[in-house]
Order: C-alpha cells, then sequence, then structure tokens
C-alpha cells in the first residue's frame, strides 16, 4: 500500500516529523517497506519552454532547439524527441545535471557539429516511470524557470507500507489515519473535513436503478444510484496526480474516482456506462459455461460457484473481482450505474483462486471490506462524479443487506497482563480501544464492541493485541523462561543421533555433504522405480516428482561438478526419500571419477570402485551404530545398479543399504566410474540404550597367527569361506583376514586368508595348533574349499 | 706379530671388518700370536709365571678392547655413511587426503539443537508432505483465507482422504496433502501427541513454489514452541533475545519487535534484529539499522483448542525462522539457491569440518 504524506495529513491532523510517522507505523504492526522522494535526486530540473525547433543539418531525426529556461539567456539543444516543438513546455536539464534514469552528468556536448547545451527530459530519464516515446509535454500552464518536482508535487515522499492480510481496513489511506492517530501522533479528522465539505449532500432525483440481488450469500447487498448526463474526460490534475504519485495509471474521471476512494477509504467500486446495459443489473450466481471479457483483455469462463453481476442478457462483471470490458466508462460514456456491494470475503476468494485472476479489488474484498460503509462509499463516490464530471444522481437503490450483526466481546483487562505480560492500566487500555474504534461500554462492564470494518476481531486474544501494540510492543518486559533444575538434559532423539554421527563421520571420511531438491524430475525418478508422489503444481517439470532414493539429486550434483572439472567428487547427503507409504530417513553416497589424485609417490590415479562405495557404506552404518560384524552381503535387487558389481547389506531379514556401481544406463555417458550405496535408516534396529560395557580383561597371552591358502570355485562368494573359517572355533579363532585372491585361471580362484589364534589361561600346545588347524581346514572343506596343495 | 704396538697399530688401521676380523685371528684366533703367548703360560716357572700371567692377559684384554673399539668405530662411519646416503627431500608435497565437509544448513541446526537444549527445548519432527489440515486448517487458516494464497502452496497430485476417528482432524474431514509450507504443522502434531507442558524447536525442509535471488522452492526452517501455564510475550521476548545472543555470540543484540500478523498466533510478532553494515559488512548488533529474521507470537487460542487443549488453561508462543538466511547472516554466504546445487568448491569453502561440533562449553559458532 502506497500513499504521499500529503495525502496522509488529509486524514491526520498532525505536527510530527515523517521520521516520527515511519517509527509509528513500524511500531503499528504497518511496516514500513520504502520511503521515496523524488524531488531529492530531481532538484535541478526546472520547468522550460521551446521557444523555436529547427531541423538538424545534419541528421533527419534531430532538431535543434532553442530553450527558455526563466533564467538568463536562451539556451540552444539538439533533441531526437518526435514531440519536441516550438512552445511544448517541458523538463529541462541544464549542463551539469546528473539525469538518473540515463546514469551521466550533462555535458556541453556536439551532436553532428551543433552545439548543445542541456538536455529536455523524458520521463524515463527522470526515472518517473517507463515513458520514453518523446519528451515530457507539461500543460501551457506550467510555470517556466520553477523547480519541475516541487511544482509537480513530488516534494512529497511516497511512502510504501506492508499490510497483513487481516488489516483490510488499512488498504485505504483513512484506516492508516486511523491507526496513527491512536498511537498519538495526532487526530483523525471527521470524513468531510478530510474532503473539504461541509456535508456530502448529493441532490438526486428521479428513481433509482433497477438492481436486485439473487445470490444473497455471495453478494449480500448491492447499493447502486446512476447518475445521467456525465463528461468522462481526463480527471482533474490533482486526482491524476495523486494516482500517479502512488504508482496508479490514471485512466478517465470515472475510473479515476473509483480507484482513489479504493485507496483514499479501503472501499471498492464499479462504475457501468448504462448505455450498455439492457435491463436490470442482477447479482447472481453464474451459469456453468458463460464468459465474460474483463477490463484486463481476459476471456474467462466462469461457473455456477461465482457471484457476477449480470444485465438480462448476459455478465458484465466478476462481482468484487474484475469489472466487464464490456459496459466499462469510455470517452463516450454519459449515463452511468455507481455499484457499491458487499461481496462475501470466502466467495470472493475462492473465485479469484480459480480464475488466477488478482485485482485491487479482489485484495480488499477477500480481507472483508467494511460492511457498514456502503451509504457513505455511495455518497462520497457520487459526490466526486458531480463534482469531477457533472451530471445528475438518481435515487439510491439498496438491494440486500450488509452483515452488520453487532460484535461484542466480554474482555477482562487483567488478560493483556496474562498473555503480554506488560501492566497497562485499565483506563489507557480503554482509551486505546476508543481511538481505534471500538466501543468500551460504561455501563456493562467489560463488554467491548467491535467496529464494522474490524473484520479480523473476534475474541480477547485480539484485543490484547490492539492494546499493546498501540501501547507499544518495547514496553514488554523481557522475562526468563523458568528454567529446570541442575544441568540441562540431552534433548535429541536417537534418530537424531543417529543422523548427526553419520554426517561426521563421513565427513570425517572426507565427504561433501550437499543438500539436494527433495522434487526431481520424473524422468530422473523412472529408473528408480518412479515417484510414489508428484506435485500438482511443480514450479518446472525438472522439479516435479518426490524423489524415491536420494542418489538422482546427487548424481545430478555431480555431473555438474565433473562439468565444471571437479576430477574426483565425494557427496553425501541425509534427508528422506518419500514413499508410498512414507517419509523415510535415508542417507546417500555418491563417490565418482577420480578416487586419488595423481602424485609423486603413487603415480597413476585410480577410479573409485564398487569397493569404496562398500567402504563407505560400512563406515556409515558403523557410525549409525549398526552390528557391521552381523552384516552379510547379498545380490543387488534394484534395476540401477551395474547388475555384477553391486549388492544390499542385510541384517537378518532387514535390508540395511544397498552400493555398488551405478547401472550404465544411468551415468554411461559420464565414461568414468560411478558408483553409490543408500543406507536405509528406517531400516536399522533401535540402538540400544547400554551404558556400562561387558566385563573384559585384555588377554595375557599372546595371540598367534596361521596363514592358510585355499582353493575354491570361482564363482563362490568369499564370504562363504571366511564365514566358515570364522566359524569354525568361536573361542579360540579371533579374526580371520582375507590377505591374497589369486585368479588360477581354470575356474578356481585361491584365497589365503591369515587366522589368528588367541589363547586363554594357558598357550596352545603344538598339538593343540595341530588340532586348530584342523578344524579350519575341515569347516573351509565344508564350505566347498580345498587346502591349496 | 706379538709386539703390542705394531698390533695395536694394525687394528687401528684396519679399514673394514674384514680387515679386522683378520687381525683378531691372527692375534686372538686358536692359531692367534697372543693365543699362542698365552698357551706358554703353563709351561712357565710358577714364579716366572706371576709375572708373565698379569702382563699376557694385560695384553689380551688391550687388544679384545682395541678391536671392540675399532668395529665400533667403523660400525659408527659405516652407518653414518649410510644415513648420508639416505638423504629424502622432505620438502615434496604429501597429499592431506580429501577435506570431507558438514553442510552449513546441518551446522546451523545443530547449532540451534545445541542452543536450545540449554533452555529445555527438545527437537521434533514431522512430515514434509503434509495434510492442509496440519498445515493449515488448524493452524487457524481456513480454506478461503489469504495466508493460503500468501503461502503459494505445492499440492500433491495424488488423492488425500478422509480423515479416521482419532485425534487431529475431524473424523470425515476431507484431506488434501501438500509439502509443508512451514514447519507450524510439527506444533500442531506435538500438541496432538505430548501432553503440555512443551518446549520444541523444529527444524527441517519446507516448500513454497517461489524462484528468485532470495527464495527457492525449497528452504529450511525452525519452528518453537512453549505451551505452559502462565506463558506470556515477556518470555517470548526474553527467550528470542537469549536465542539470537546465543547464535550470533554477540552480547549487544538489539530485537525490533513489529506487530505483525499469523493467523497461528494473537498477538502476532516479527522480529528485527539490530544490525550494521559498516565497511559494506553485516555484523549484528547494535541498532543501527534492522534485519528481520522471524515471525512469532502467542499460540492463537484457536490452535490450541483445535489440538484438543483449554486454551484458559494452557497458553504460550511460537516461533518460526529461516535456517538458510540464519546461516547467511552469520556465516557470510550471499546466494541462497547455491545452498542446493552441491558444487563441491561451495561445499569446500562454506562446509565445516566434522570435528566442528557446536556445543555450549566449546561454543556454537564454528
Amino acid at each position: 500500500m502506497k500513499f504521499t504524506l500529503s495525502w496522509l495529513r488529509e486524514h491526520l491532523e498532525t505536527e510530527a516529523s515523517l521520521a516520527a510517522i515511519l517509527t509509528a507505523l513500524n511500531d503499528c504492526g504497518l511496516e514500513v517497506e520504502g520511503v521515496t522522494d523524488a524531488s531529492a535526486k530531481l532538484a535541478a530540473f526546472t520547468i522550460a519552454e521551446v521557444l523555436t525547433a529547427a531541423p538538424h543539418p545534419q541528421a533527419d531525426k534531430l532538431q535543434v532547439l532553442t530553450v527558455a529556461t526563466g533564467s538568463g539567456d536562451v539556451v540552444q539543444v539538439v533533441c531526437g524527441a518526435p514531440n519536441a516543438r516550438a512552445g511544448l513546455k517541458g523538463v529541462f536539464g541544464a549542463v551539469g545535471t546528473y539525469v538518473p534514469g540515463s546514469d551521466l552528468t550533462l555535458k556541453v556536448a556536439s551532436i553532428r557539429g551543433v552545439e548543445s547545451r542541456g538536455m529536455m527530459c523524458s520521463m524515463r530519464e527522470l526515472e518517473l516511470s517507463d515513458e520514453h516515446d518523446g519528451i515530457i509535454d507539461l500543460p501551457a500552464d506550467a510555470p517556466v524557470g520553477a523547480g519541475y518536482a516541487a511544482w509537480a508535487g513530488l516534494d512529497d515522499p511516497v511512502i510504501e507500507v506492508a499490510v497483513t492480510p487481516n488489516r483490510q481496513d488499512c488498504m485505504g489511506v483513512r484506516g492508516i489515519a486511523r491507526d496513527l492517530a491512536a498511537k498519538g501522533l495526532g487526530r483523525l479528522k471527521s470524513l468531510p473535513e478530510a474532503y473539504r465539505v461541509k456535508s456530502f449532500d448529493v441532490p438526486r432525483a428521479g428513481p433509482g436503478p433497477d438492481v436486485r440481488t439473487d445470490d444473497p450469500v455471495g453478494c449480500p447487498a448491492f447499493f447502486a444510484c446512476s447518475v445521467s448526463g456525465v463528461a468522462n474526460g481526463a480527471a482533474h490534475e490533482w486526482l491524476r496526480r495523486k494516482l500517479s504519485a502512488v504508482g496508479q495509471r490514471p485512466i478517465s474521471a470515472l475510473v479515476d474516482i473509483t480507484n482513489f476512494i479504493m485507496l483514499d477509504l479501503g472501499r471498492p467500486l464499479h462504475v457501468y456506462d448504462r448505455a450498455k446495459l439492457a435491463g436490470a443489473l442482477t447479482a447472481r450466481k453464474a451459469i456453468d459455461g458463460e464468459h465474460v471479457v474483463a477490463l484486463n483483455g481476459k476471456i474467462y469462463a466462469l461457473d455456477a460457484t461465482m457471484t457476477v453481476i449480470a444485465d438480462d442478457t448476459h455478465v458484465h462483471d466478476i462481482g468484487g473481482i474484475m469489472g466487464g470490458a464490456e459496459s466499462g466508462c469510455s470517452a463516450e460514456t454519459t449515463d452511468v450505474l455507481i455499484e457499491c456491494a458487499f461481496f462475501d470475503p470466502a466467495g470472493i476468494a475462492r473465485t479469484g483462486q480459480k480464475l488466477m485472476l488478482t485485482s485491487d479489488a479482489r485484495t480488499r474484498f477477500e480481507r472483508g471490506v467494511d460492511p457498514g460503509f456502503l451509504d457513505e462509499g455511495l455518497e462520497i463516490a457520487s459526490y466526486l462524479v458531480l463534482e469531477l464530471c457533472g451530471g445528475t444522481a438518481s435515487a439510491v437503490t439498496r438491494a440486500g443487506t450488509p452483515p452488520l450483526a453487532e460484535r461484542q466481546i466480554a474482555f477482562d483487562p487483567a488478560r493483556t497482563r496474562a498473555l503480554a505480560g506488560v501492566d497497562i492500566p485499565t483506563g489507557e487500555q480503554a482509551a486505546i480501544l476508543t481511538r481505534l474504534g471500538f466501543a468500551v461500554s460504561t455501563r456493562d462492564r467489560g463488554m467491548v464492541a467491535v467496529p464494522s470494518w474490524r473484520r479480523d476481531i473476534d475474541g480477547p486474544a485480539d484485543l490484547v493485541e490492539e492494546i499493546v501494540r498501540i501501547h507499544g510492543l518495547s514496553h514488554v518486559p523481557s522475562t526468563p523462561l523458568p528454567r529446570a533444575e541442575g544441568v540441562a538434559r540431552p534433548t535429541a532423539t536417537p534418530a537424531q543421533r543417529t543422523e548427526r554421527r553419520l554426517r561426521r563421520a563421513l565427513a570425517g571420511r572426507g565427504l561433501n555433504e550437499a543438500i539436494t531438491w527433495s522434487f526431481i524430475a520424473p524422468a530422473a525418478a523412472e529408473p528408480f522405480g518412479g515417484a510414489a508422489w508428484t506435485l500438482a503444481n511443480p514450479i518446472s517439470t525438472e522439479l516435479a516428482a518426490m524423489r524415491p532414493s536420494l542418489i538422482p539429486g546427487l548424481l545430478a550434483a555431480a555431473r555438474r561438478n565433473l562439468d565444471r572439472g571437479e576430477a574426483g567428487v565425494r557427496l553425501f547427503e541425509v534427508g528422506r526419500r518419500y514413499t508410498s507409504t512414507g517419509e523415510r530417513a535415508t542417507a546417500a553416497i555418491l563417490l565418482a571419477g577420480t578416487a586419488r589424485a595423481r602424485d609423486w609417490r603413487t603415480g597413476s590415479t585410480n577410479e573409485f570402485n564398487a569397493f569404496d562405495a562398500k567402504t563407505e557404506a560400512l563406515a556409515a552404518l558403523a557410525a549409525a551404530g549398526a552390528p557391521v560384524e552381523r552384516l552379510t552381503v547379498l545380490p543387488p535387487d534394484d534395476p540401477w545398479f551395474h547388475p555384477g558389481r553391486s549388492g544390499r547389506l542385510a541384517l537378518g531379514k532387514a535390508i540395511v543399504a544397498t552400493f555398488g556401481e551405478l547401472h550404465p544406463r544411468l551415468a554411461g555417458d559420464l565414461r568414468l566410474a560411478v558408483v553409490v550405496a543408500e543406507i536405509y535408516l528406517d531400516a536399522l534396529p533401535p540402538a540400544r540404550a547400554r551404558r556400562a560395557r561387558p566385563a573384559y580383561v585384555p588377554p595375557a597371552l599372546q595371540p598367534l597367527t596361521r596363514d592358510f591358502a585355499f582353493v575354491v570355485a570361482a564363482d563362490t562368494a568369499a564370504e562363504t569361506l571366511l564365514r566358515a573359517v570364522r566359524g569354525a572355533d568361536k573361542v579360540a579363532v579371533t579374526s580371520v583376514a582375507l590377505f591374497d585372491r589369486f585368479d588360477l585361471g581354470d575356474g578356481r580362484v585361491s584365497l589365503a586368508v591369515t587366522v589368528t589364534f588367541q589363547p586363554g589361561a594357558k598357550s596352545f600346545t603344538d598339538v593343540e595348533i595341530e588340532a586348530l588347524s584342523a578344524t579350519i581346514v575341515a569347516a573351509a572343506a565344508k564350505a566347498g574349499a580345498a587346502l591349496r596343495a | 706379530m706379538t709386539d703390542p704396538t705394531d698390533l695395536l697399530a694394525a687394528i687401528a688401521a684396519a679399514p673394514d671388518l674384514a680387515t679386522l676380523d683378520a687381525v683378531r685371528v691372527a692375534a686372538l684366533g686358536k692359531a692367534g700370536s697372543v693365543t699362542a703367548l698365552m698357551k706358554t703360560l703353563g709351561a712357565m716357572a710358577p714364579d716366572v709365571r706371576l709375572i708373565e700371567g698379569p702382563r699376557l692377559n694385560a695384553l689380551r684384554e688391550t687388544v679384545t678392547a682395541a678391536i671392540h673399539q675399532r668395529k665400533s668405530d667403523l660400525d659408527a662411519a659405516a652407518l653414518d655413511a649410510r644415513l648420508a646416503s639416505e638423504r629424502i627431500d622432505l620438502t615434496l608435497p604429501v597429499s592431506p587426503g580429501p577435506a570431507g565437509t558438514i553442510h552449513p544448513v546441518s551446522q546451523v541446526m545443530d547449532e540451534l539443537a545445541e542452543i536450545f537444549a540449554d533452555l529445555g527445548f527438545a527437537v521434533a519432527d514431522g512430515p514434509e508432505i503434509e495434510d492442509d489440515w496440519h498445515n493449515f486448517t488448524a493452524l487457524n487458516i481456513p480454506e478461503t483465507h489469504p495466508a493460503r494464497a500468501m503461502h503459494d502452496t505445492f499440492y500433491m497430485a495424488q488423492g488425500g482422504g478422509v480423515a479416521d476417528e482419532g485425534a487431529g482432524p475431524p473424523r470425515g474431514t476431507v484431506l488434501r496433502h501438500l509439502l509443508r509450507t512451514h514447519t507450524s504443522p510439527v506444533q500442531i502434531r506435538t500438541m496432538l501427541k505430548q501432553p503440555p507442558p512443551i518446549r520444541i524447536i523444529a527444524p527441517g525442509r519446507t516448500y513454497r513454489s517461489d524462484s528468485d535471488a532470495t527464495h527457492t522452492p525449497m528452504f529450511h526452517q525452525v519452528e518453537g514452541l512453549v505451551i505452559d501455564r502462565g506463558i506470556h510475550m515477556g518470555h517470548l521476548k526474553w527467550t528470542l533475545e537469549t536465542f539470537v545472543k546465543a547464535f550470533f555470540e554477540v552480547d549487544d543484540v538489539t530485537l525490533r519487535l513489529r506487530p505483525s500478523y499469523f493467523p497461528f498466533t494473537e498477538p502476532s510478532v516479527e522480529v528485527d534484529v539490530g544490525c550494521s553494515w559498516a565497511g559494506g559488512t553485516l555484523s549484528i548488533g547494535g541498532a543501527e539499522s534492522w534485519l528481520e529474521i522471524l515471525g512469532s507470537g502467542m499460540v492463537h487460542p484457536r490452535v490450541i483448542a483445535a489440538c484438543g487443549l483449554d486454551p484458559d488453561e494452557w497458553q504460550g508462543f511460537a516461533f518460526g525462522c529461516g535456517i538458510d538466511r540464519l546461516a547467511m547472516l552469520k556465516y557470510g554466504m550471499t546466494d541462497l539457491r547455491a545452498f542446493f546445487d552441491g558444487d563441491a568448491r561451495w561445499l569446500r569453502h562454506y562446509g565445516f569440518k566434522a570435528t566442528d561440533v557446536p556445543t555450549l562449553s566449546g561454543g556454537v559458532g564454528a
């Protein structure tokens, strides 16, 4: 919401400075978004008159002007504007003046051999609008030599405030003035005082127009009058300037009047050209399939949920949102009908959302305009039409009644202290409410009547807010929260602790944590089984499907990194994947490209492979508290993996992770290794709360190791042999490490392991060691492994 | 060669271990000259032996010691020579290994959890694919409320459903799935799940259909909620001041509370933090300029009632704050979009070491 300081002063009698007003606006909850004072940057520009205009001898499109600036000699200016002509009054910038819209300082210039001393300016050059088709063309009575900004009223600061959706009453300057008056900045003038009239008494003759409402829910009240014999030209200068100053384009007197009342009083109106109407105007529900061409030139398809204003033949207005183009006012308009209606806020919101149509009227109606201001609004509109356009007004027709039920709130002033923590005397509380327009009953103690324009107020908490915001939030005393005794207790859940550990473990291992979009392209989700959830209104198709896996996002990030010249990418992300049965906590790891950079010690580089993914997956699982020693590796089951170079990690029956090389279909074009792992945190068993460790005394005797080389069929999983060896003697065998794997080339491989035996109370005898070795060989044999000869 | 002088000279002159050993054998070996002399002792008359015995023994010991000494000298020289040949250039570079990092958003979430844990706030959680009852209706935002349009909501294409019996939406409520537009529905879920008193923060991903230099369709928020008896705006003010001081590690923090509007709080307050742009860089503190950092207010009685609590007995406050923005203000990033690109260079630059764990004793500013 924009307004100028002088506009505000029409409603608010105040001695306050601009700075004080701005502070008060913020303190009231009307956040100041900006203040512009165009006069400062335009101070050097003056009004000048073109005396002569002659063609430039060297250029077709240029003219050589002589310009009277009102001070001293006539100045010669070379000008390219098509509208430059003798007699034109415009805005002149002398040599040395900074032109904000062009970001240059004027110098004496020679343009194609003709000297030019200054510039006649366009609106764009002064940053007043985007208009740049010609130079500014001022009325003939503009005083030559006067400062342009002051003459044009630009020395009036424009204030822009953000109005929160609950404060429809502040979507008009008067409501803002009321808040400031309540805040103590001055006195709210009466309406006639603000309009500088004794009263609005509009002379009325003849019957009111034929209007009615057939939709008492969508349009409970439809008030109207007609005015005949109007002249709809450009509005008066004061009105055009006022609208221009706040960024509204002046259109014609009738349209400008409705825009002005909307901005001044927060009251949207609509004016119809009666010549375009056939019969009575009716507020009714649209019929499915009806269409209307709105004032923005677009066609809207209507349905039976929408309230419209129609004549006997068709729709002329999307009620409370936008008028129709056909019956809008033009220069030829002579007879008009002024509509001042009340539309149901919920209905307006639904219709506006459905049509995806926003307008200043909708913004106000859907927030709920003052239902107590229909008669006055129509009266003021009639008054201005008569003043500015002439004509004769009819009587007022009032169809329906606006929802004006009196609202009373039982209010205990102690509530203010209880909710806001601040002590404000009861009398002060009542005074604040009274200044805001509430009626605080003196007879019926504790009852507060809500003014009709404050639809947002419906309970004691709202009244506390009103009192506190006017009294000043800075007076609320900072009060410590009661603190529990002792040291603060841990507050993270086990799942949160798991995620934190996992993050820091992976970062400690050299991976970079990324955060990628939760939504991905549906095509990117497809190889991962497709998305269970898609957006109905995505911002783009690239961000339309809720990710079924974290890998596509990391893969896209890896691609970007590789494109930027990164040789090796190590990324991980902890987030959710979205399945049909819920959101699942997940961690994903992606390694791509070079595992180790070329180095003088190691020579060549090497690329990541599936075992790197396994390493990180196991590290992540260990950090997450999973019993890694109980994990088993199962063959892959997911189509996004290389079928021969990937696997699943299982804990009992639960698959807790997948890892391996991505399927070439997904990453083959990169021509380098892309390996990934995904940890399903939701599948991990809950960490057991176990504080004390099992008793343990490090063994006194030294362990001994024996090496065994076994021969197995090449398709035997190494894990089968290792598990067999590990299980051969669960007491004596404390570790089994595979240290060599050699392909014998005949369909068999040799697997060599070092087995560690830990003696207990006594050292092993040679016989015992022989026996243990025999047990291991026997166990391996059961797994299909023969001791290598 | 039994002249001790010659023998000792030969030992001292032995150029290497082999020569020295030859000298040793020649002197002390089975057929060595000193050994031969020792053998003559047995045949000597006792009185002669009394004199010759000690002399010969002394000779043998002198020779033995000289050989040991020479051997040790030769060993030392050999070691010196070897070490001289083993010199390496230690200015050659070594690889530090890959530098892993924690994302600034995660780091800030950890910082928030740490600060609020000290004030007794637990970390709560809720779904990102929400329904419109939890995201809007229960928060006093009815379907036609302009605030719903304000939120630029992403709706899911998949059908919602109808609420069953149980805590939450009244049975039969038609639910529409959407991506939560704020973390506020966690307030509702928490109040439905646990009895007061409640103190929680809820950090997480949130979504709005918005994309420009300062808005991304996905971003992070943290919600705070306190429900208890006798909680008022003074407590809210103190909590936010305490949080901002702790988070920015600045004691001179000024907060400006401005009345505002959120359907789920009444009164509603927007909070600006005093800052300075001296020298073109932002520093938190003072009151030269103001930065909007969060929205807050006293939980609306209707929201408390929607969660099955008696608003006459329980009241409290809630606040919501953008985590990405907090990170930017504290750590100086300027482009929000870079947060979600996964650019390894950006992550290495703005990320945090694994060991930078925020703690109250060690500080929450890495």
